[in-house]
Parts: structure tokens; C-alpha cells; sequence
């Protein structure tokens, strides 16, 4: 599904060359769910602006579901980000002063679909168990609620894969908790694959890989053979 | 993306920036609507110095007592009293002159019954219908028994023939001109306004012999209006009335001219072409404001790319190709400047018809002005909107969306 090789991303910043990622090799099979985990700065972020097609390798090859993107155009990777992708981001990026259900339309806009836009925004908002807040604004919601948003935006053109950056880091611990249960939910009744990137360990723990970024490379990558922690008894993340 | 999705994005963008999508706009809807109202003025002057020119008659030549010099002291146009009668009767015989009639003018305080009205008072000859093309609607004109016999028959206007009568039938009436009784014999078909907004209709006609010994006491003339065969012989009109009036009023040789004259449709054509161009000087001074309209829309669209770099990041992230992008904020440019221009366009011909009502200055807004504003202001938004869309769809996904 995901495949990287040799991948290296390099900054040119004045007259100093920032080398973020330094040889990145790394398999990510179809229905996986993995954590990337490392420090800040350690690449793990721009292992996943390439991955999620946002920015290009300076060198090596990354081939997403059997084809090289670095010789797509930018109108390809538009394309690729809006049918198999789905991104959740830590500052949950929803358009502001727009409802829910306008921001979960919005990825239906540029794929060109017209017919039964709202149907399908109900029915991925009732997924992640906002039934009732479509015409909200984003901006009257709270914090695990945006996120939920973000998450319906990212399922609403069944992608492949979805790739969440620090998805819990503005959520409190019980929130938390509740998104991260979607994500197991997705991963295990859709088979979407998931890649997490996220610095605390305990979020980690509910992907069943977890790799390790430092200094533009991976210094380990383990596999929990195991079911991920236990669900907490209650919670709106039971309701997917 | 389609287009229509894109109008309706564009639309909720506006509607979310409220205040500052209507403070854009109001650069294009003032330029709009000074655009349709500066065309209607023009437009309207042009039509009403048209109209003028019809109602004047057409191939026409004034002439009028010009300055002399009388022992050194020069006389002013007007003053002086060189012009007689037979000077038109011998104008009357030239080659290139189809008609020519003296006039003589002053106001009457007029009297019918127990109503009474001040008003201007023509003498003139029966020519003078032909040449002022301006013919009865009732009885007849003044003719040559008149002239001869001195007759007190009058022709009266219809703002008189209102003041004095009503709705009563004016003819065969004898009113009182000045003390002197006149018999209306005619009445004059409605003539409008003359070029300087004076009612022509507030008039009554006299035989030129009564007017001036009647009523004026004068021996000379004010006017002999001359009327040229045709439009290619009014030069040499003129020519011939100049030669032969400087015969009969035995002007030597190198001697200045005792009248003066005017060629009035050389006048009012030259009028005519001013009036087009201040119609365009208008226009072009109104379309500046426009321009700065647009610039307008150019400087909020780019401030509005920046501080929606987020939402084109998140936009990009969802899968937006740059041709979406460009779509969105051009589109957004346009409505704006499009809202703007029918606004415009609306307030415009609100203004042109509020100055026709209030003032006398007519206005008229052609169909030309609203089609050429609507597609400048169209135009406008395109032009402006395409650098901030170009720099909007330009923006490389990433940073657009760590944008803070």
C-alpha cells in the first residue's frame, strides 16, 4: 500500500541544508494501523506530508498503492489526497464559520460529485455520532466534536487510507480516548489504514505498529501481535 | 469543481465578510452609477440640444444689427437700428435663400377679460412659419394683407392661450396687447423649450408693420431670419447676405459690417459635437472612478487570500487542484464586482431620473450605458481578481496550512 524508499526530504534554508528526512525505507501494508512516534524535529512530520502527498521527496521514490507519486503533477496529488486520503490534523483545521455538515460536504465539491452531497455528510457525521449537530457552526463545537467533524470530512470519499497528525494533541485525555477508539473501530470493521503520528506513548499503544523517527531516520519499528488497550465502557466512540 | 458550486462558495464567502464585501463593493457601485448617471446627463443634453435644433428649424441664418462706429464711439451687437423691413424682402430674392423674415421683439402685458398675463410679443411676416417650421394647430398664420394693412390680428401660443383662456376656445377672441385690441386668428402648435430652457410657447405674433408701429414704435428691426435652400448652399447663403446687405447699407470698401451673421445649424452641429464630447469627457472621468473601484477589489481580494491561507491549505489538503482554487477567488471577484455594478446600475438610473424630476435638465440613460457598465464591471473583476486567485491557487499546500 505504502511503500518508501531511500526517501530524503531536504530544507534549504539561507545557506545552511536541513536534511529532515536521511534514507527512509519503510512498508505499510493495506489495513495496518501504525503509529509514527519520535521528537520533534525527528521527521516524523514530513515522513507524512510526503505520504500524505502534500510535499515531494528531494530524493527516493514513494510508491502509494503501486504508483510512484513523485511523477504525478500537482493536479494528480490533488486528486490522489481527495479520493484516497483522509487527513486529520491536530488543529482540526475546519473551515471557519461554516457549518459541520458544509465542511464534511467540502471534499465532494472537488471530486466532482453533485447528486446526494448531503445524504453522504449526514451519514459520515452520523458515523463519528454528531447526528443532530450538522448545521452547527465549527466554531460552536467543542474540541472532540471538531475533531469528529475532521474525521467525517475524511471518510466522506471512503478513502484508503487516513493519516492523522497529532489528532489528540489539543483533546483532553477523555476525548482523547474517544477519538482514538474511531480510529480502532475504522481500522478494524473498514479495514482503512491507519497512520498516526503522535509523541505520547499511551496514544500510541492503540496502533498495532509503532515506528520511531530520530533524526530523519527510523531507529525501530515493533508490532503488538495483541489487541490495542481496552476500550473504556462508555463514551460517544462506542456509537460508530 | 463546476462553476455553479464555485458561485456558491463564493456567495457564502461574501456573506460571511458582510462589511467588507460591501465597503468593496461601494468602489464599483459609485463608479457604476457615475458612470450611468454622468452618460444619462450627457446623453440628455444631446438629446434635448437635438430636439432644440428640430424645433428651431432647419438652415437657418441669423441676422442681427451689428456694431457700427458712429464718430469713433463702436456700438455693441444689437444697438443699433441698421436692419429695416425691405432689407429681408431684398434677402427674399437671392439665389441661395429660400425664405428670410424680419422680427421684432418685446414683452406685452396681455389682457382678455379679467385675466391678464405678461408674455413675449414676435412681430413678423408670414415667412416666418416656413422658416421656424413651426405651423398653426388652429386658424391661420399671419399673411401678406396683414403686413399691408397693418391688421390687428394676432396668432397666440399655447402657454397664453392656457393663461388667458382655460379651456375655452381662443380664436376670433379680441384680446388686449399693451391697450392696443388684437384678434387671434391662429394658434401655434406646441413648440417645447428653446435651447436656453425658455418656453417658446409663452409667445404671441404679431404682423411685423402693427408690431412696430403699434406696439413698439419702432423703425428698424430686431432679427431677419433667413432660411438657406438647402444644407450645401449655406455658405454661400451667408456670402449673399452679406454682399447684399453691405450694398444696400452702402458699406464702402474695407468698411466693418453694420449687422452680423450667424449661422445657426453650423452652431448648434458645433453645439451638438460639444455636447458628445463632454458626454465622454463625463464618461471618462466617471470611469476613472471605476478603475479605482476595481483596484479596490484587487487589494481586498489579496488581503483576503492571506487571511484565508489556512482555508486554501485546508481546501489543498482535501483534494483542491489549483484550478479550484483559482476558480474560487476569481469567481468571488467577480460577484463582487458584478453585485457592485448592478447596484451601481440600479442607483445610477435612480439618480438620473431624481435629476430629470428635480431639476429641468433632461437625462435620458440608454440601454448602451447599462450594458457597457455591466460588462466593465464584469471585466473590472476579472482583471483585478486574477493576481490575488493566481497567488491563491500558487500556494504550496503545507505552508498554507501551518499558516497561523
Amino acid at each position: 500500500m505504502i511503500e518508501a524508499r531511500d526517501l530524503v526530504k531536504e530544507y534549504v534554508i539561507g545557506d545552511t541544508t536541513l536534511r529532515a528526512l536521511d534514507g527512509v525505507n519503510v512498508h505499510i501494508g493495506r489495513g495496518e494501523f501504525a503509529a509514527i512516534m519520535g521528537p520533534s524535529g525527528s521527521g516524523k512530520s514530513t515522513f507524512m506530508n510526503i505520504i500524505g502527498c502534500l510535499d515531494r521527496p528531494t530524493s527516493g521514490s514513494y510508491i502509494l498503492d503501486g504508483k510512484p507519486v513523485e511523477t504525478l503533477s500537482r493536479d494528480d496529488l490533488a486528486g490522489i489526497r481527495n479520493r484516497m486520503l483522509g487527513f486529520v490534523f491536530q488543529g482540526f483545521n475546519l473551515l471557519p464559520r461554516t457549518t459541520a455538515l458544509e465542511n464534511v460536504e467540502l471534499p465532494l465539491y472537488y471530486s466532482g460529485q453533485d447528486g446526494e452531497m448531503e445524504e453522504k455528510a449526514y451519514a459520515a457525521l452520523k458515523s463519528v455520532g454528531l447526528a443532530g449537530r450538522e448545521r452547527h457552526f465549527s466554531n460552536q463545537l467543542s474540541g472532540g466534536q471538531q475533531q469528529r467533524v475532521a474525521i467525517a470530512r475524511a471518510l466522506i470519499n471512503d478513502p484508503s487510507v487516513i493519516l492523522a497528525d497529532e489528532p489528540t494533541g489539543n483533546l483532553d485525555s477523555k476525548t482523547s480516548v474517544e477519538i482514538m477508539d474511531i480510529f480502532t473501530k475504522l481500522n478494524a470493521e473498514k479495514g482503512i489504514t491507519i497512520i498516526l503520528v503522535t509523541h505520547e506513548p499511551d496514544i500510541a499503544q492503540f496502533a498495532a505498529r509503532r515506528i520511531h523517527f530520530k533524526d530523519g531516520k527510523i531507529i525501530s519499528d515493533e508490532r503488538t501481535p495483541s489487541p490495542p488497550a481496552p476500550l473504556p465502557a462508555s463514551g460517544e466512540g462506542r456509537r460508530i | 469543481m463546476f462553476i455553479l458550486p464555485a458561485i456558491k462558495i463564493a456567495f457564502r464567502g461574501l456573506r460571511v465578510n458582510k462589511m467588507r464585501s460591501g465597503l468593496t463593493m461601494l468602489g464599483i457601485i459609485i463608479g457604476v452609477a457615475a458612470v450611468i448617471t454622468m452618460l444619462a446627463v450627457g446623453e440628455g443634453a444631446r438629446e434635448s440640444l437635438a430636439k432644440s435644433i428640430a424645433s428651431l428649424g432647419s438652415n437657418l441664418i441669423l441676422v442681427i444689427p451689428g456694431s457700427t462706429t458712429s464718430g469713433g464711439a463702436r456700438m455693441g451687437t444689437g444697438n443699433t437700428n441698421t436692419l429695416v423691413p425691405s432689407d429681408a424682402e431684398a434677402l427674399d430674392g437671392e439665389s441661395a435663400v429660400d425664405a428670410a423674415a424680419a422680427m421684432v421683439r418685446g414683452t406685452g402685458q396681455v389682457v382678455f377679460q379679467d385675466r391678464n398675463w405678461n408674455t413675449a410679443i414676435i412681430g413678423t411676416t408670414g415667412d416666418y412659419e416656413r422658416i421656424r417650421d413651426w405651423p398653426v394647430s388652429d386658424g391661420r398664420f399671419i399673411n401678406r394683407q396683414d403686413i399691408d394693412g397693418m391688421t390687428k390680428d394676432c396668432l397666440v401660443g399655447t402657454t397664453v392661450v392656457q393663461e388667458l383662456f382655460g379651456n375655452e376656445d381662443p380664436l376670433g377672441r379680441i384680446i388686449r396687447i399693451n391697450q392696443v385690441p388684437f384678434t387671434i386668428v391662429g394658434v401655434l402648435q406646441k413648440k417645447g423649450q428653446s435651447l436656453m430652457g425658455q418656453d417658446q410657447d409663452d409667445v404671441i405674433i404679431t404682423p411685423l408693420s402693427t408690431a412696430m408701429s403699434r406696439l413698439f414704435g419702432k423703425t428698424s428691426v430686431n432679427a431677419i431670419m433667413v432660411k438657406g435652400k438647402s444644407d450645401g448652399v449655406m455658405n454661400r447663403a451667408v456670402e449673399q447676405v452679406k454682399t447684399l446687405l453691405r450694398q444696400r447699407h452702402r458699406i464702402p470698401d474695407g468698411g466693418d459690417d453694420d449687422f452680423s451673421v450667424m449661422n445657426l445649424s453650423e452652431m448648434l452641429s458645433a453645439a451638438e459635437t460639444q455636447t458628445k464630447i463632454m458626454t465622454i469627457l463625463l464618461g471618462a472621468v466617471a470611469s476613472v472612478s471605476l478603475l479605482v473601484g476595481g483596484i479596490g477589489i484587487m487589494n481586498i481580494m489579496l488581503v483576503s487570500v492571506t487571511e484565508r491561507t489556512r482555508e486554501i491549505g485546508i481546501r489543498m489538503s482535501v483534494g483542491a487542484r489549483e484550478r479550484d482554487i483559482l476558480l474560487q477567488f476569481l469567481v468571488e471577484a467577480v460577484v463582487l464586482s458584478l453585485t457592485g455594478g448592478v447596484i451601481g446600475i440600479l442607483i445610477g438610473v435612480g439618480f438620473s431620473t431624481a435629476i430629470s424630476q428635480l431639476s429641468r435638465f433632461q437625462t435620458s440613460v440608454s440601454l448602451f450605458s447599462v450594458l457597457l457598465s455591466f460588462l466593465f464591471s464584469a471585466a473590472v473583476g476579472i482583471f483585478f481578481g486574477f493576481y490575488p486567485a493566481r497567488k491563491a491557487a500558487g500556494m504550496d499546500p503545507i505552508s498554507a496550512l501551518r499558516y497561523e
